[in-house]
């Protein structure tokens, strides 16, 4: 244990004395988290719309009133002519056109149905989404209204637009998350394995590989303090997200903190992984930017949906960890889920890190040998 | 050199590595306070060797001890009672030297008082105690040859094995390196060293000569020089070598 400590002190050392890298493994996750925080943002503020009403009956109305006082959007213009609808798109002037079909309130009465079309500059697709989406929504709220309305006639409604889980569609809400997993990818994973490769690289591994310390002990003194670190890293990114950005935070904090380290377990396992591939320092993070993070940004639902992907890549982000980390923490911080509902995305967590430990043990007594 | 105690016995001991046979059924025994050069040119097959006996790499086949224990299943024992300078490595540069000092000795086990007292007899004898406290980095490389060596012997193993301890350092330095190993050679301690620089062999009591894998001479410089009618150590290996090519 005496001799495990020496290592350990031999590591902090290592860490300490390059205090610039400290630095930046403390204050990038930070800067990451105001980035997307502020810089990154998907929500709307007083998007501009243009409306064409070819009926102008009082229903009509109202949706209109409804949509311009929800505060996502601004109303720019009433359109006569619909040969504007291009020339204001092209000049950017409105992110939305809502066309009501003729006789929206009269056929809503007599038919039940009437239709109104929206149109979206779909060359900004994330918008185009967005403003979709808030849209249709108020509508079918408004719908829904109507339809109380109709069974019981005085009753006044309050609007209520209510996106479940993300009120507010905050976008920073569905960044924590993911960036919590990229930054324990990006520390226990690349750390450890360009810490590893630098041992090798120096030669010093074959003397540390002669003295008496077991190898397991080598790769756990040289993991430990990341462990530490990362664990300090997704502390403080909750704590600032929670302070600063006001994110929610339903479930257990003993849950969290139980499935990050589970998590940082299998993102070590992939940095011994790659270290045992590894010749250099080079080729680990080559490696580690390559065959870890894109995939932890691209392909685990951390910013484009799983869903709307091309099946073979659906497929393939079920191997990767943190499209099943990602589950679980917006599981705990935006919905409350206990364990009960995530043990499975736990299991296969559980499972993965147990894969990826024993094949990374057992290539690392191959390569000592 | 009256003692005929063996602390290292080799026979037959083989590596390859797929089809190329890099060791190829080497025998030879080093006595107890020997200083054994482990001569030949790179690529001869040496670093491997060494591997073999300090337990890095198991043997394909043969036999082989390292201070009485065997290198197939007692590696643990063996790493006990060694030290080992690597070619690669000297120390962690970004460390200081009283740092590397205590880390070496500390994963051999020593206690904090052992280590102290060690640090303070090292840095006196290298004479580097006002540099107790710098880093590894800003010493010049001779320095840190000498440094590393004395931290391989730290915890009193009863065999060195050295490998290429002297590569890429002056004349002047290698002098001074060598009269440490004599120092270290004293109190029966067996020094296994590698080397190219033909000149070092003379400095040893017996040297094995490696051409592609296999021991050409195992003898005291001396002998070697009568033997191959040679004036120097350079001639006996240029003529060994040479005679392998024509076989060739």
């Amino acid at each position: 244990m005496r001799i495990f400590a020496n290592f350990i002190l031999k590591e902090i050392y290592h860490i300490t004395r390059d205090w610039r890298s400290l630095l930046v493994l403390i204050c990038i996750p930070v800067i990451q988290l105001f980035l997307f925080g502020y810089a990154i943002r998907t929500e709307l503020n007083n998007a501009e719309i243009g409306i064409i009403d070819r009926s102008k009956d009082y229903i009509t109305q109202e949706i209109t009133n409804k949509i311009i006082s929800s505060g996502y959007f601004e109303l720019s213009a009433y359109i006569e002519n619909e040969k504007q609808i291009e020339h204001l798109f092209k000049n950017g002037t409105v992110k939305e056109i809502i066309i009501f079909e003729p006789d929206f309130a009269k056929k809503l009465e007599k038919e039940g149905k009437a239709s109104v079309m929206l149109i979206a500059d779909a060359s900004n697709p994330n918008i185009a989404t967005l403003v979709t989406s808030y849209t249709s929504s108020i509508i079918r709220t408004y719908q829904l209204e109507l339809n109380m309305k109709s069974i019981k006639a005085n009753t006044i409604i309050i609007p209520e637009v209510k996106m479940l889980f993300n009120p507010e569609l905050k976008s920073v809400y569905m960044f924590v998350p993911g960036l919590i997993a990229l930054i324990l990818m990006l520390v226990s994973a690349l750390m450890t394995s360009i810490a590893i490769t630098r041992e090798k690289e120096m030669g010093s591994m074959e003397v540390l590989l002669v003295s008496p310390l077991k190898p397991q002990m080598i790769i756990i003194g040289k993991v430990v303090p990341y462990v530490v670190i990362s664990f300090f890293n997704s502390m403080s990114v909750l704590a600032l997200s929670i302070l600063i950005f006001h994110i929610p935070f339903e479930g257990s904090y003993i849950l969290f903190i139980f499935e990050s380290l589970l998590f940082i377990i299998t993102a070590l396992a992939l940095g011994i992984l790659i270290s045992t591939i590894a010749k250099s320092q080079l080729a680990a993070m080559m490696i580690s930017l390559g065959g870890l993070l894109m995939p932890t940004v691209l392909l685990s639902g951390f910013i484009y949906p799983v869903e709307n992907m091309p099946l073979v890549l659906q497929w393939l982000s079920y191997l990767i960890p943190a499209k099943w980390f990602l589950i679980i923490l917006k599981g705990i911080m935006l919905k409350g889920l206990g364990i009960e509902h995530l043990w499975k995305e736990t299991l296969i967590l559980t499972g993965m890190a147990i894969f990826y430990l024993a094949v990374s043990t057992r290539k690392l007594k191959i390569r000592l040998e | 050199m009256n003692n005929n105690k063996k602390v290292i016995e080799v026979s037959d001991l083989t590596r390859k590595f797929g089809k190329f046979t890099a060791v190829d059924s080497i025998s030879f025994d080093v006595k107890e306070g020997e200083i054994f050069g482990f001569l030949g040119a790179n690529g001869a097959g040496k670093t491997t060797a060494i591997k073999m006996l300090i337990g890095l790499l198991s043997p394909t086949s043969g036999k082989a001890t390292v201070a009485g224990y065997d290198v197939y299943n007692q590696s643990e024992q063996i790493k006990k009672s060694i030290g080992y300078m690597s070619q690669k490595f000297s120390l962690y540069e970004d460390l200081t030297i009283a740092e590397n000092i205590s880390f070496y000795a500390g994963i051999y086990g020593l206690t904090d008082e052992q280590i102290n007292d060690k640090t303070d007899l090292l840095l006196k004898k290298l004479d580097l105690e006002n540099s107790r406290n710098e880093l590894i980095k800003s010493l010049p490389l001779g320095w840190k040859q000498k440094l590393a060596f004395s931290v391989a012997i730290i915890h009193d193993p009863s065999i060195a094995f050295l490998d290429e301890p002297t590569g890429g350092v002056d004349p002047i330095t290698r002098r001074q390196f060598w009269n440490l190993i004599y120092e270290a050679a004293e109190n029966k301690r067996t020094i296994f060293v590698t080397t190219h620089y033909m000149d070092e062999a003379e400095y040893c009591d017996r040297v094995s000569i490696m051409v592609d894998g296999r021991i050409e001479a195992l003898d005291s410089p001396a002998n070697l020089k009568s033997k191959y009618d040679s004036a120097t150590m350079n001639d006996v290996f240029i003529q060994l070598a040479r005679k392998n090519q024509v076989k060739e």
